[in-house]
């Protein structure tokens, strides 16, 4: 079989856009009748065909003619760039965006499908679980999987009979969790398989999980991933997009990869193995040699200084978040945070952040060797502290606000005179980073609410690196994002910490922290319980850490 | 991926606009206007011409003004994410306080007005610090000070009016500006002014236009742009020519144009606007980016109380004396007004002129169904229902966008 990207990567800059991408559809086709034949020998059993669909938006085309087939009882990864049109596909599909706003058909089950809205795909046991989840955080477990489809009679709940179910449901998860304790008390993989539940509550027959991985830790995942590969012994089919290609090959059957809303290849990987490189060249085009920026560490003498940090939660008062840390930063050093989700590190990433979260926060910051106070997120800002949140929709960005407003949010002085906004300076700002990071936007009025999760958060990137940090805390930065826009992003720490800035990554991958970090500390309950260079560093080291530090 | 992004990149913004997209995109702008013009068409016939006679003009003008200049802070503090049931209540209290001071203290009008304008601010400053700083929702915090200020009225004025102001005092609302010129039959000064406004106005635009073209981002087709401005450069000499033909421009509506461009800049131009509907889009976002959310929500607030206190003042002088039933339902009409201007119940979205185009909507609606004679039953309906589709509509082009 023969790759888009061969035929990408020798193309030169110079041939127009549209060869490129008739020569990657047809050629794709190829691919396809190819799988096609191999595949006759097998049991050809088709519950999904997406044939021919285009969707477009104003100024996009989100889908050109993509054309997808999911046999009965696989696990058909879906993969792409940020932005190439993953999420979109899929709501065509769940009826998000219903019959008559997209073009081309979808079959399913041998019938021609015009859905009218979500109830509709879910009345024939297609559901998806969106990139956000989607649960109230304040209602039991019980309420929440059986919102909607109460179990009652006369509009008379039957609690009995809901939690009997709800137990039996969670128990087919893998879960043993009361079904009266509340979703908010629950962490997120649990959150994530409580929406499993939902699903199969529902007889779910395609189960569509947009990124489900992606704010789960190792663990969590792998319980996620060995529940899909049991749901294919029932018959159950699942289409699951993510960015994590050693999930994705570890538990795919069937890889389809698009690229700017075109389909790009269709990978047997039954037929031969398909390895990472492989699919990251269908991806992005062209192959990447390195997954992480090479580079030569200078460090300087030491910028911020933390000692006996701690922290209490903000509503239970006798817990410590965060407690007598001490961490040191240089100048032009990259410093990575490992633990596991829930260690604490976000907390005390944002405790330091103008004490953004908790109370009772006790310690000492000294920048530059001077004492300073971090008070307030302003007198952070302007202490040169920035803080990149993990969580964009919420704390990152103004959703309905367009790129070029996101972008100088944080400083917006710098695109001020006399308190009035120069908007021309503002439009060369926000376009200056839609190069530099290769935000993917018809341009930059796009209000943010309308870009892929991947290229939301370099909206959110970007609106930091624009406050011009001398400390820099990146919070998962690369959470979402693509293979080749996480190298940009390597790419832009690097060159960061090359100008003499001060790094701060925080996240739960831990090859990425061993790729780009100078040091690691390693954060468990709170606390740090661990310090390692990254040449001294390896993963079962940090996991033995955590693990003798919990013990 | 960096030997295609810019090819895409470029694919994507060499795709022009159509003038079909720009419609889409900003159906909203010119579909408040639209329905605006159309309104006043429709009462001027129905009314055989009695709406547009500049009596009835200048009437439209003098009865709507304190709803417009309350409607200004009102936007404000829509868009930061807000809302404020207590601006009737304030004014009617802020116009008892001017008439104790005037007619039974006998104070200055001037030192009156600078009292009741701070005393105003106090007020909205309170009620600010409660929602900005201990994040007690407006709501309840205002639907307090609607009582309070309801029942401070009552108590100030005794339960009787108090009346009538000095000759001076009205003329806030019943003053006309000179005229300079002292031609025949028609002030030619107040004439030369709404002149001067438009070409202003079109100088303004053209301009602005002129330098989108330069850096390459206009979106606006030229005809668009040529009859939008046409349209309001027009609107305003035909109005200002009516006005001059009866006693020419009223004070009040120097005022009011003044806040309205005023507020325009201050929400369009400079960072604090621009952080006012930050917070309304996303406070928490906001505050992360260093943004003082609370002061600034603070800020709202006091200048809410400012404008209530202004629009108190006028009405006073208006009606010439304090009643305790001035100002009632009046945050109605002035938060109606902001909804059918476009601006969204969960803040972050709105402009300064949507809002006083609503304001005018509900305006007309109101004088011209008195004209017409529908009582006051049916027009409240007219009005909820008009409302009811603004809001519809902005609904359903969201989710049709
Ligand atoms: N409602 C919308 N309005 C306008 N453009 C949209 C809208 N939704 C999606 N798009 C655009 O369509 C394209 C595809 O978006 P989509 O969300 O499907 O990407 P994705 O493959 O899921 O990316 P990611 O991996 O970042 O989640 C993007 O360019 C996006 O900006
Ligand atoms: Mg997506």
């Amino acid at each position: 079989m023969q790759h888009a990207d061969s035929s990408g990567s020798v193309m030169t800059q110079a041939e127009a856009p549209s060869q490129q991408s008739t020569s990657s559809s047809g050629y794709s086709g190829e691919a396809n009748s190819r799988e096609a034949n191999s595949r006759l020998g097998a049991d050809q059993d088709i519950i999904l065909e997406m044939r021919h669909i285009t969707k477009s938006f104003p100024g996009v085309k989100a889908l050109d003619d993509v054309s997808l087939k999911v046999q009965r009882g696989e696990i058909h990864a879906l993969v792409g760039e940020n932005g190439a049109g993953k999420s979109t596909l899929m709501k065509v599909l769940s009826g998000v965006y219903p019959h008559g706003k997209y073009a081309g058909d979808i079959v399913y089950n041998g019938e021609v499908l015009a859905l009218r809205g979500i109830a509709d795909s879910e009345s024939k046991g297609i559901i998806i679980i969106h990139q956000e989840l989607a649960l109230v955080p304040l209602l039991s477990i019980a309420e929440n999987i059986f919102l909607g489809n109460e179990i009652s009679s006369k509009g008379i709940i039957d609690w009995p009979e809901t939690n009997r179910k709800t137990s039996e449901l969670l128990r087919k998860v893998g879960l043993s969790e009361n079904p009266e304790s509340l979703v908010s008390d629950l962490g997120l993989g649990k959150q994530q398989l409580i929406e499993i539940a939902k699903a199969l509550s529902k007889e779910v027959k395609l189960l569509i999980l947009d990124e489900p991985t992606s704010s789960l830790n190792e663990k969590d995942s792998d319980t996620l991933l060995a529940l899909l590969t049991e749901f294919k012994a029932r018959g159950i089919s699942s289409i699951l997009i993510s960015h994590k290609l050693n999930e994705i090959s570890r538990v795919a059957d069937t890889i389809t990869v698009l690229r700017d809303g075109t389909l790009v290849s269709t990978l047997d990987c039954h037929a031969q193995a398909i390895s990472e490189d492989h699919i990251i060249r269908d991806m992005v085009g062209r192959s990447l040699s390195d997954r992480y920026p090479p580079r030569t560490p200078q460090i300087g003498d030491a910028v911020m200084q933390v000692r006996d940090w701690t922290v209490h939660h903000p509503l239970y008062p006798d817990n410590k978040v965060v407690s007598g840390v001490d961490l040191d930063l240089r100048r032009g050093e990259v410093l990575g945070i490992a633990g596991l989700m829930g260690a604490g590190r976000t907390e005390l990433a944002m405790s330091l952040f103008g004490r953004s979260y908790g109370r009772n926060i006790s310690g000492e910051v000294m920048i530059n060797g001077k004492a300073v106070d971090l008070g307030t997120i302003r007198k952070a800002i302007d202490a040169g502290l920035c803080y990149v949140t993990e969580d964009r929709k919420q704390y990152g960005l103004v959703l309905d606000q367009s790129i070029q407003r996101n972008i100088p949010l944080a400083n917006l002085n710098a695109v001020a005179q006399f308190g009035l906004i120069d908007e021309n300076r503002e439009l060369a700002v926000a376009n200056d980073y839609r190069e530099k990071i290769n935000i993917r936007c018809p341009d930059v009025s796009q209000q943010t609410i309308n870009l892929s999760g991947g290229n939301q958060q370099k909206v959110v990137l970007s609106k930091w690196l624009f406050a011009d940090p001398e400390i820099l805390i990146l919070d998962e930065p690369t959470r979402g994002i693509d293979v080749g826009a996480k190298y940009e992003i390597y790419t832009i720490i690097r060159d960061l910490a090359a100008a003499g800035k001060s790094i701060i990554v925080i996240s739960s991958e831990m090859p990425e922290l061993l790729g780009i970090c100078d040091r690691l500390y390693v954060m468990n309950e709170g606390r740090f319980v661990g310090e390692l260079s990254v040449a001294e560093a390896t993963q079962e080291k940090i996991m033995s850490m955590i693990v003798r530090a919990s013990a | 991926m960096n030997d295609e992004t810019p090819e895409t990149a470029g694919a994507l913004k060499a795709k022009p606009k159509t003038s079909m997209h720009f419609i889409r995109t900003h159906l909203r702008e010119y579909g408040i206007l639209i329905a605006l013009i159309v309104i006043m068409a429709f009462f001027q016939f129905m009314t055989g011409g009695i709406l547009l006679k500049p009596v009835n003009l200048t009437n439209l003008i003098l009865q709507n003004s304190y709803i417009i200049i309350m409607a200004v802070g009102m936007l404000l503090v829509i868009v930061a994410g807000h809302i404020d049931l207590s601006v009737g209540s304030v004014l009617g209290f802020i116009g008892a306080l001017a008439a104790v001071m005037i007619v039974e203290y006998d104070i200055n009008y001037v030192v009156t007005a600078i009292v009741c304008l701070a005393a105003g601010a106090a007020i909205g400053a309170m009620q600010g610090y409660w929602i900005a700083y201990f994040k007690i929702p407006a709501f309840i915090v205002t639907l307090a000070g609607m009582l309070v200020f309801k029942g401070l009225t009552l108590w100030l004025l005794a339960g009787q009016s108090i009346g009538p102001f000095p000759k001076n005092f009205q003329l806030i609302s019943s003053g006309f500006i000179p005229d300079l010129f002292k031609a025949e039959g028609i002030n030619l000064f107040s004439l030369s002014l709404g002149v001067l406004t438009a070409s202003i106005l079109i100088i303004l635009s053209a301009r602005s236009r002129m330098h989108q073209q330069r850096i390459g981002i206009v979106d606006e087709p030229f005809a668009f742009f040529f009859a939008k401005n046409a349209i309001i450069a027009f609107a305003i000499i035909y109005l200002s020519y009516l006005l001059a033909a009866f006693r020419g421009l009223p004070n009040v509506l120097i005022i009011m144009a003044f806040l309205i461009s005023v507020y325009t800049f201050i929400a369009s131009k400079t960072t604090i606007g621009r952080r006012i509907y930050a917070i309304g889009g996303n406070e928490k976002a906001a505050k992360l980016s260093g943004i003082n959310t609370e002061r600034l929500t603070f800020l709202t607030f006091a200048n809410m109380g400012m404008l209530a206190a202004l629009a108190g003042l006028v009405f006073a002088a208006r009606l010439n004396t304090a009643t305790p039933k001035a100002g009632f339902a009046f945050e109605l009409d002035v938060i109606a007004a902001v909804f059918i201007g476009g601006a969204s119940m969960s803040g972050g979205v709105g402009t300064i002129i949507g809002a006083v185009v609503g304001a005018f909507i509900m305006g007309v609606m109101n004088n011209g169904m008195s004209i017409l004679g529908i009582g006051i039953d049916w027009q409240q309906v007219i009005k909820g229902l008009v409302l009811l589709a603004a809001v519809i509509f902005d609904v359903y082009n969201k989710n049709k966008a």
